[in-house]
């Protein structure tokens, strides 16, 4: 096992713990006194903020507003406005009347808008990371290192292609939708907005963004971003609201296309709402995803992988890796590294820069997450809460949980099946490659899946058959612009993200 | 010497290689321009649909995972098949009395070159839909289609032969097994295809020929969880509905062409944009180190 390099002898060897069965493991957390690091950078937040429609905030019509809260203090950020059919039907008219120019402009002057917007975004990435923090309750070292730095390369990436479409559809003509129907969950806001808008806006399309009940902050910190850099009035929109404000913009008839991302339960909703009417529908939803561990894998990269794949976010990440599969002869090595691993994730602050896991995005998921603990422990399931931060206190308010996994799961049990969104892994084993393969792809979904192994050729033949949109191979939640993104099956059609998510914005 | 009696042809179902006729022993009347009886087509039910769905799946596996060589070699077989064919075929798509030989003998010639199209596609759309993808970081990242599986391909009425074959072609050139609609108006091409279908190299299972009534057996199509997606010609707006809102709650991938698609147009109906609703984009990350 590799050491640590660089430290004192004396807390080195006092720190060394024995590895059941494994390596020594260093227990950092007996040795040295925690220091917080928190980000201390004041960021200002409005009392309260309108929708963002034909390049004005207006308040909703109704003069309704929902608070956005702090999950980590439970505190109230902001009042923003509680969007209706109304607000929407403004926005839609607005998107409408800009489309045509948007369209028409050259597609090199539509790009340089994408270009500005990224480098805004580069600019102000640690106004952005903090106010994502507050809201979210994602750990800062996520927000700073992945949210923000993924969403302006977004822009980024897609400014190109704003000139350059006739190369990615080969023997075709493409040609804008029309008005994009958009609406985002909470796990990624500035990300899933940047994911949603870049691609669209590149391909000469207006938008109606709706982002999530709890998480708007950033999306309307990105209208600012918008209006600083002189994008035409209402080529954005953006209606803020809940479920209601998400089905007026899905049932609106000026819209031409919805893009969805969250639940496969209201995904069904929303394709079943479209049909018939002619309206184009992309849709990324839930997962269920395998990680499979085999035995002649770099166990030490496994285990992080296991860590990124599940603990990444809070576990509130559609592409999680939640059903982990190890092949029998290892599972006690594996599980015994993991709860070691573990042990050293820190829970808590989520503006501490050391913070591994932040908090619960809000109440209603923790209950959702907790009702699934209670379930798994009705069903024989025992708990493993391997007790990170050193086992320190969790803070007094704010919504949280531990980073915890269930051995000896069954493919029947309900956390194997369905998608917890939450911090909890099912643990599960196996004997061939091809009872891995066969189990990794039996559920509905089928967004991601994981594959460790240090033989290549083998990794290629199981990388071949599961049926799963994004393979990560040794490796786990890797995101990048260029790389598409989607589900087969239950997970949802089209992608997004790299030259496959144009697709989505264009007719041919 | 009395002139001699010709031997005519039952047109049953295609399933799994064989042809079986429809197990709720109903069938649909085909009458020539003057009214007259020209035979009995198999008027086919939800288990039939199902009995065909199972065989699709259990030969898809084999025929997504064959080469791309082969797969385009078994389709222009197809295509010889129906050459050799032409005359049947063509008499069959006249056999309602609404085409006259010589257009018949076209849509005869146009499905051949159709397919002919796609042989050649099965080992070159996955360089024109898949790509390598420059990502930020040391991973090596590349996206490739791969077939969605079961796909139903509901026929339109017009142009029976050529709405079939623009169907199913970029269906088969992709991987997938499909279960075939014939059309209504005229479903006797579809029967006389099956038998070029049979005879071509296909395996059995990977092309399942139903005729029978759009309405009833629509909302099977779109509901059935074991078809991963549908490719469809020719839906008045009350069926395409019917079809999208059962294809909404399995999350199938629906693909509908309009009532001005010109199934003329080569070069929309013989592009690699035809074949990319069939597939899946599988993206796979492996990190590059030493």
């Amino acid at each position: 096992m590799t050491v640590v390099q660089g430290q004192n002898e004396r807390v080195m060897s006092r720190t060394i713990v024995a590895g059941p069965g494994g390596p020594p493991a260093l227990e950092f957390s007996r040795a040295w006194d925690y220091a917080p690091a928190p980000e201390s950078v004041p960021v200002e937040i409005a009392a309260s903020y309108g929708h963002y429609i034909g390049g004005a905030f207006v308040p909703s019509s109704s003069g309704r507003t929902l608070a956005s809260i702090n999950p980590a203090d439970e505190t109230a950020l902001s009042e923003v406005a509680r969007g209706d059919a109304a607000d929407v039907d403004a926005a839609v008219r607005a998107a409408r009347q800009a489309q045509p120019a948007w369209a028409a402009l050259p597609a090199k002057e539509r790009g340089k808008y994408l270009f500005r917007i990224a480098r805004r975004l580069q600019e102000r990435a640690r106004e952005f990371a903090i106010l994502e923090t507050k809201d979210n309750g994602k750990p800062i070292r996520e927000s700073r290192d992945v949210d923000i730095p993924l969403a302006a390369a977004h822009f980024f990436y897609h400014a190109g292609w704003a000139d350059k479409l006739a190369h990615a559809f080969p023997g075709a003509t493409p040609k804008p939708v029309g008005v994009c129907g958009q609406i985002i969950p909470w796990n990624f806001p500035l990300l899933m907005a940047a994911w949603k808008l870049a691609p669209a806006l590149a391909c000469g399309n207006t938008c109606v963004l709706k982002p999530a009940e709890t998480t708007p902050l950033t999306a309307l910190r990105l209208a600012e971003v918008m209006e600083e850099v002189g994008l035409p009035a209402g080529v954005v929109n953006i209606v803020t609201g809940d479920g209601e404000a998400g089905a007026a913009l899905v049932s609106h008839p000026g819209i031409d296309k919805i893009a969805f991302t969250g639940s496969t339960e209201v995904g069904k909703r929303i394709a079943t709402e479209v049909a018939g009417t002619g309206k184009r529908l992309t849709l990324e939803l839930g997962g269920k995803s395998p990680n499979i561990i085999f035995e002649d894998a770099s166990l030490d990269q496994a285990v992080e992988g296991i860590v990124a794949g599940i603990y990444f976010n809070q576990g509130h990440v559609c592409c999680a890796g939640s059903r982990l599969f190890v092949q029998e002869s290892v599972v006690e090595e594996v599980t015994e590294r993991l709860k070691i691993r573990m042990r050293s994730l820190r829970v808590g602050d989520p503006l501490d820069k050391n913070t591994d896991i932040g908090a619960i995005n809000s109440r209603a998921q923790l209950d959702t997450i907790e009702r699934y603990l209670d379930l798994a422990k009705q069903e024989g399931l025992e708990l493993c809460e391997p007790g990170a931060s050193g086992g320190a206190a969790l803070p007094d308010s704010g919504y949280w949980q531990r980073p915890c996994f269930f051995t000896g799961v069954q493919a029947s049990h309900v956390v194997a099946r369905e998608e917890v969104f939450g911090p909890v892994l099912s643990v599960m084993t196996f004997r061939t490659p091809e009872e891995a393969i066969q189990r990794a792809n039996n559920t509905p979904y089928g967004l991601a899946a994981g594959v460790w192994t240090d033989k290549g050729s083998k990794i290629f033949e199981i990388a071949g058959r599961l049926k799963a949109g994004i393979v990560w191979l040794n490796t786990y939640n890797r995101f990048d612009p260029a790389s598409p993104f989607g589900g087969y099956k239950e997970s949802g059609f089209g992608r997004e993200g790299g030259l496959h998510g144009l697709r989505s914005y264009v007719r041919l | 010497m009395s002139e001699r009696l010709p031997v005519t042809k039952t047109y049953k179902l295609y399933i799994n290689g064989a042809f079986p006729r429809t197990e709720s022993g109903r069938s649909i009347k085909v009458v020539d321009g003057s009214g007259a009886v020209v035979t009995h087509t198999c008027h086919a039910s939800r288990k039939d649909l199902r009995n065909a769905v199972e065989a699709a799946r259990g030969a898809q596996p084999k025929w997504g995972g064959a080469n791309a060589y082969l797969r385009g070699q078994i389709l222009y077989r197809l295509a010889e098949m129906i050459e050799g064919k032409r005359d049947e075929l063509a008499s069959a798509i006249g056999v309602t009395g609404a085409v006259n030989a010589d257009d018949a003998a076209r849509e005869v010639e146009a499905s051949a070159d159709r397919l002919l199209a796609f042989a050649g596609w099965a080992d070159k759309f996955s360089q024109v839909l898949g790509c390598h993808n420059p990502v930020t970081g040391p991973y090596y990242n590349f996206s490739v289609p791969e077939p969605t599986g079961v796909v139903g391909v509901i026929a339109p009425d017009e142009t029976p032969l050529l709405g079939l074959v623009t169907l199913l072609a970029p269906v088969l050139c992709a991987g997938n097994a499909a279960v075939v609609l014939a059309s209504e108006a005229n479903p006797v091409p579809a029967c006389v295809l099956a038998e070029a279908l049979a005879t071509s190299d296909l395996p059995a299972g990977v092309v399942n020929v139903l005729t029978g009534r759009r309405a009833e057996l629509i909302e099977h199509f779109a509901s059935h969880r074991e078809i991963g997606a549908i490719s469809a010609a020719g839906l008045d707006a009350e069926t395409r509905r019917a079809l999208e809102l059962g294809a909404g709650e399995n999350l199938k991938r629906v693909r509908v062409l309009g009532e001005d698609a010109d199934l003329a147009v080569d070069a929309v109906h013989e592009s690699a944009w035809a074949i990319e609703p069939f597939v899946e984009i599988k993206t796979i990350w492996h990190p590059v180190s030493a």
